[in-house]
Order: C-alpha cells, then structure tokens, then sequence
C-alpha cells in the first residue's frame, strides 16, 4: 500500500506541479513562509508609516491650529507688524522682529561657526595625524552630545557677563551673545558633514593634483574642497537648520525682549518667542503662539528641502 | 522649577497626612469635585492645597483652570466654577454684585539689585520711574554711576502682573531682560552690579539684597501687617447667595484652616491663618 502512494509523489515535479495534486507538505511550509515574509512586510510598513503619520499629524496640528490667530489678526500685520505686546490692554501681535532676529541670529552664527567648522574639518580629514586627528574627533563629539541648556548655563554665567565687561554695554544678554553660542552650538554637524564630504573625494584627485607639482595646500584647496563642495553646502544647511531652530540655549542668553535685532540688545527668536509665553497664555495671545511656531516650521520645511537639493547633488557629483 | 514644585508638594502631602491624623479637621469620604478657576500666581500656592486635600480625600477631584484673575472671578460669578482665585482684591462693583472675598494668603514682591550696590531703600515712585525709564542711572537714586539693567518677567507671569499694577507701570515697563523664571531673575540680578530685578519673596536668597520699600524691609512679618507695599492678597471668591456644595466647602474651610499654613508658606506665599494668630485670638 504505502511503496506505490510513494512513487507516485515522487513522479510529480514539485515546481511545475501541473496537477491538483499537490504534495500537501511542500505546499504548506511555502504558504508559510509567504505569510511570514508578509507579515515582517507588514511590520516594517507600519512602523514606517509611524515616522510618517508624526509628520502629518504635527503638520496638520500646527495648521490648525496656527491659522485662526493669523486670520484674525491679518497676515501681513502679523507678519511685518513691528510691535510684540501680548498682553498689553489692546495687544499688538506683529512678529517681524521676530522673524529678522531669527535671520540675523543664523547668519551670524553661520558667519563665525562655518569658517571654524569648515577649516576644522579639512586639517582633521586631510593634514592631521592619526593621533591628534582622534583626540580632536573625540572633542567634536562630545560638543555635539553637550545638552542645550549647558551650553544655555555656560552662555549666562560666563558669556553674558563677559561680553558686558569687553564691549562696556550695560547688559551682556544680547544678540551677539545668541550667536556666539549658537556658533559654537552648530560647529559638530558642520565638522562631522565636511569631514564625510571630504574624505569621499577620490584619492587619485589629490594623487594627480601632487604629481603635477601643486603643494597639498594648494591641492586641499584647489582640488579636494572644490569636488566635496555639494556636501560642504549641506554641512552649512544642516547648522542653519540646528541654528534656527534652537530655543533654550538661546533663551537663557538673550534677553528675551522682542525689540527690533541689534547686535548689543536684548532680542527675542521665534522659538523662544513661543517658547517664553507658552506656560501662561491664553485666547488670542496662545492661538498666535501657534501661528508663530507654524511660521518657524515652514522656515524648517524650506532649509531641509534646501538640505535634500544639496544632499542629492553630492551624491550624483 | 517644575520638579522641584512637585517634591515640596510631595513633602507637604506627607505633612498634612500626619496634621491630619491629629485634629481630624475633615470628615473622610467625601465624594465629588472642586473646581477653581483663575489666578496665575496662585498656581503653586493652590496647587499644593489641591494636591494635599486630595490626598486625605480620594474620591474627591480638584481642579484648577489657570485664566487670570479676571476670568476667575467672571466665572464664579456666572456659576461656571465653585471657587474664583484672585490675586487682587474685589472690585467695589464685583462685591456689589454678589460676590464674597475671602484673603487666603498675601504675596510679597521683593525689590532685588546686586548685594555691591550702595542703594538699601527706594520708594514706590522711584521704583515706577526707573522701570518706566525717566531714572536710568544709579547716580539719581544715590548710587554709582552706571546704566540701571532693568530685569523682568514674560508677558503672562503673575509676579510680572503683580509687579507692574502694584507700581502702576503696565505696559510701560522698559526691560531689558524679560526672563521666564524667578530663578533666572535673581541669577542674572546676582550677575550683573547694574541690574535690578523683583521676584517673590520666597524666593529671594543670599545671592541678592532685597531693597526695602518706603524704609520698610521686606519680611514675612511686614507682609503680614501691611508695611511693606509690594504685595497683594491671594483672595477665594465665592457667591454671597448660594452655599457651596460639601466637597467645596470642605476644601474652603480645608485651606484656610491653620493646618494649610505650612503649606501655603513653602509654596512661596504668607498664610494670612498662621496657628499662633490662632492661639493668641482665643
């Protein structure tokens, strides 16, 4: 009974099949199987569309959340008005010095923090000994991991009163003191992207650019800066994105009053715009809270599309 | 600040507990809720009451709607909440219409500078006129030259509102710093010779000197007996005609029983039911 049932099975390609008959077995560890794969499939598209679901949510949220206070107080006297009083007896809701200070506050950053960052990374990609180049790679990652509200600490104990005592100014909470900590704040990304982009530039570059009597100063310049460059723009975007979007840090340093910028006074960004009033707003003056942070989310949305052109380029360079 | 709130309310629930246990001020078990609704300031001050009375009552639920003061006494007044919190006292008109005021606690506002600065007292109008910015060097006011560094709160805080109504300086204040905690002022007051700062009483420490105001220091005691004038009352509203429920009568008579006294005080404010006023009115 059993010799015959077993040449029969083994006459029946299990591929091709071609029969009904299919060996039960076989048949039901590939559905298995299948279903497994499936089922991780499954696993990884939900916990992708979590990380998308947060972005739409925070999108939506903020929108909605932001519009009715533009609505009402117009977008253009919201935007360009001159005068943050929002809990004066007829408010005024006008958030440009906010915007500028926000600006001003990243390009000085950006100004003082891309030169050191910048030059950092070739010495430490190109010119450094192994030795020197660890101990100082170490330093840069332990900058980067230092919280904001140390370096904020640092800034007001130290910075605050020693930028009063150089430049004789009665306070030292300032805008410059903001960038001077925002500088130091966005050197790691710049550094760490710089380094990557550099060392990518093929060593047969460098090679030809020596072998025709160019100095590795000269070929560092002339030759490996100018292939990395498309990383090095997005080294520069990422530390404006780090920039503009830092709050506590800033906070503590600069002043927090919503005057117009101006190097050596007391300023307010948008993030600590919203941040400072939040705990104790209410109506208006809370709904226009929202419209400030939705106004800072399209500045981010603007610098990480910025970020993806750059990022995009160096790969296809 | 926030965490350090919540360790001192969790000290104090310990506290009451024991108190609790002794005088038997509650009868257990009540059930339902308590709702209050406005001051800022009073936030911590009602906030650890809250936390303590719904410790010695579980089934009762306390809340707190942070409006302001205005919006507090609106809703009492409309039936919208069992308990107002004001920290200013009633309106001629608003008692008129009804409502009772009860001072809970009071609240002083020191006047901090650097402990180098030669300047120990300043009246009210001096004060005024400096945040106002017609006085903006230290020589005017009997100090050393130099740029006076006007330090304040954020647009919102309750000492800021406390401050500026008290000296009549709303929205007129010239600061140069506003920032977003008491401890923040008095950091930045210790930091700076120049700069002048006000933040609660409570709070003020070593790092500063604390002016007195009209010749008067700032003290617990001149707090009390209304000498020294950067202060206000924290005040419970209620309607003259309408009995409160139980659970909210419990909770008045909870927190101004002298019991609440040690807890008003490490929430930053001066108990107007201290046990020893108690003791010598008997």
């Amino acid at each position: 009974m059993c010799l015959p049932m077993k040449k029969r099975q083994s006459k029946i390609d299990p591929v091709t099949g071609g029969s009904d008959i299919r060996p039960p077995v076989l048949w039901d560890s590939l559905m298995k199987k299948q279903a497994f794969e499936n089922f991780i499939y499954g696993v990884f598209l939900l916990l992708g569309l979590i990380t998308v679901g947060c972005v739409l949510l925070i999108t939506v949220y903020l929108i909605i959340s932001g519009i009715p206070a533009i609505r009402e107080i117009g977008l253009f006297k919201f935007l360009f008005g001159k005068t943050w009083a929002s809990t004066a007896k007829t408010p005024q809701f006008g958030i440009l010095p906010f915007i500028l200070t926000s600006i001003y506050g990243t390009a000085g950053a950006i100004a003082l923090g891309v030169p050191i960052g910048f030059l950092t990374a070739v010495y430490l990609a190109k010119a450094a000994p192994p030795k020197v180049k660890a101990v100082v790679s170490a330093a840069v990652s332990v900058l980067a991991g230092i919280p904001s509200v140390v370096y904020g600490l640092v800034g007001m104990l130290v910075l605050v009163p020693g930028i009063r005592s150089i430049f004789h100014v009665p306070d030292g909470a300032s805008l410059l003191a903001a960038i001077v900590v925002l500088a130091v704040m966005i050197l790691p990304s710049i550094v760490n992207v710089s380094i990557t982009a550099l060392e990518a530039v093929p060593q047969e570059y460098e090679d030809a650019s020596l072998a025709l009597g160019a100095t590795p100063t000269e070929t560092y310049f002339r030759v490996s800066v100018p292939a990395a460059r498309s990383g090095i723009a997005a080294a520069v975007v990422l530390g404006v994105g780090r920039a503009i979007g830092e709050a506590m840090a800033v906070m503590m340093v600069s002043g927090n009053v919503a005057n117009m910028p101006s190097l050596f006074q007391s300023v307010r960004f948008l993030t600590t715009a919203v941040a400072s009033e939040m705990s104790y707003s209410s109506g208006l003056q809370r709904q226009a809270l929202f419209s400030i942070a939705l106004v800072l989310y399209l500045f981010i949305l603007l610098i990480n599309a910025a970020l993806n052109f750059f990022l995009k380029r160096s790969k296809e360079a | 600040m926030k965490k350090f709130g919540k360790g001192i309310s969790v000290a104090l629930v310990a506290v009451m507990a024991l108190g609790l246990m002794s005088c038997n001020a509650l009868a257990a078990n009540l059930k339902g809720t308590v709702a209050t609704d406005g001051s800022t300031s009073m936030e911590s001050v009602i906030g650890a009451l809250g936390e303590a009375f719904m410790e010695a009552e579980p089934d009762v639920t306390f809340t707190y709607n942070p409006t302001g003061s205005g919006s507090g006494i609106q809703a009492v007044s409309e039936g919208r909440c069992d308990i107002g919190l004001s920290s200013r006292a009633l309106k001629d008109e608003e008692i008129e219409s009804g409502l009772v005021e009860t001072t809970l606690a009071l609240d002083g506002i020191a006047i901090i500078v650097h402990p180098d600065n030669p300047v120990t007292d300043l009246d009210v109008e001096t004060i005024a006129k400096i945040y106002t910015g017609e006085i903006t060097d230290w020589a005017d006011v009997g100090g050393e030259a130099g740029e006076i560094v006007l330090i304040g709160r954020e647009a919102g805080s309750g000492t800021r509102d406390g401050f500026e109504s008290i000296t009549e300086t709303e929205d007129a204040c010239k600061y140069r710093q506003e920032l977003t905690s008491t401890g923040d002022v008095i950091t930045t007051v210790s930091q700076n010779p120049n700069a002048i700062g006000y933040a609660s009483l409570a709070s003020v420490g070593d790092t500063v000197k604390a002016l007195a105001v009209d010749g008067v220091e700032p003290t617990e005691e001149t707090v009390m007996d209304g000498s020294y004038v950067v202060q206000r009352p924290f005040v419970l509203v209620t309607r003259e005609d309408e009995e409160l429920s139980d659970v909210a009568q419990a909770f008045f008579d909870f927190a101004l029983s002298e019991d609440s006294a040690e807890i008003i005080t490490l929430a930053g404010a001066v108990p107007v039911n201290v046990p020893a006023d108690e003791e010598a009115a008997e």
